[in-house]
């Protein structure tokens, strides 16, 4: 588990690519009970104006954090997570969709022994996520 | 649209959400997590009494009370015109398996951008002792009409 004593500012502590499928949002509808069908029919994605089938905004907030819970070691230390939903990420019916992941350490809280961790989530270029930051409790 | 007249409105408390062990390791597959999340042996050996939600699993709860304002005329939600706009948890404690949890919702502000509605939700999750554990703060951003 990482030591707050040895995290610097601007230190990379993840960095990790993902590929989303049809099948990972069928999966995650599941999981989380989000059925809008935007996320896994393209004539209903296509009637209400979106480029495609889109992977639920939530599905991207959700990968995006692991790598931080796996850094941190416990995803209980992770207190506080926050994201915007900036730019759509479309998943093609056969494929996948990849996505980066990076994190590093945005500010240190020394009284409260906490890290913000600032995460940049990209696809096809552009990030996805804006102001996507997670305090650790350390 | 969106009614601006709910902004301040407090809806009713949820039906109680039992946190499922079975349930966490689904939603943990589904977000990509490693294997290794799922293990009740390490989540012990951080001193959990069970497994600990991911950090987005409390998303499960706001949709309950989510359901109660698309469900509430008075609130005039035009949902197929919604758009996620921003969301974040703020946890008081991690929640674990085996955790019975409330939540109530309240509308914090109503604003209008550009012919367009946002709306933010303030919702608190509470566990058995009525203790808050987590609050979900979502925007929801509703496209006008022309937009």
């Amino acid at each position: 588990m990482p030591k707050f004593t040895e995290l610097e500012i601007g230190q990379e502590v993840a960095c990790q690519k993902y590929q989303i499928t049809r099948d990972s949002l069928v999966r995650y509808a599941g999981a989380s009970g989000d059925f809008n069908p935007i996320h896994y029919r393209d004539d209903i994605a296509q009637s209400v104006g979106l480029p495609g089938v889109l992977a639920h905004g939530m599905l991207t907030m959700g990968i995006s954090i692991q790598p931080v819970a796996d850094w941190a070691g416990d995803s209980a230390k992770i207190v506080d997570y926050g994201v915007r939903f900036t730019k759509p990420v479309v998943v093609p019916a056969s494929g996948s969709a990849e996505i980066e992941v990076c994190a590093k350490v945005g500010a240190l809280d020394e009284e409260a022994n906490k890290a913000r961790i600032d995460i940049t989530t990209s696809f096809e270029g552009s990030t996805v996520l804006g102001k996507a930051q997670a305090w650790v409790q350390l | 649209m969106v009614n601006p007249q709910i902004e301040g409105k407090r809806y009713p408390r949820t039906a109680p959400y039992l946190v499922g062990r079975e349930k966490i390791r689904e939603f943990l597959a589904a977000t990509m997590a490693k294997p290794a999340a799922g293990s009740l042996e390490s989540a012990k050996g951080n001193g959990h009494s069970d497994l600990v939600v991911p950090p987005t699993f409390p998303v499960v709860i706001q949709e309950h009370s989510l359901k109660l304002v698309i469900e509430d005329a008075e609130a005039q939600l035009d949902f197929s015109r919604v758009v996620h706009g921003d969301q974040r948890f703020v946890y008081q404690r991690p929640i674990v398996a085996g955790d019975e949890l409330t939540s109530e919702l309240s509308v914090a502000s109503v604003k209008s951008l550009g012919g367009n509605h946002m709306v933010t939700f303030n919702t608190e999750i509470f566990d058995a002792a009525n203790e808050l554990v987590c609050t979900a703060i979502s925007t929801l951003v509703v496209r006008g009409e022309n937009a």
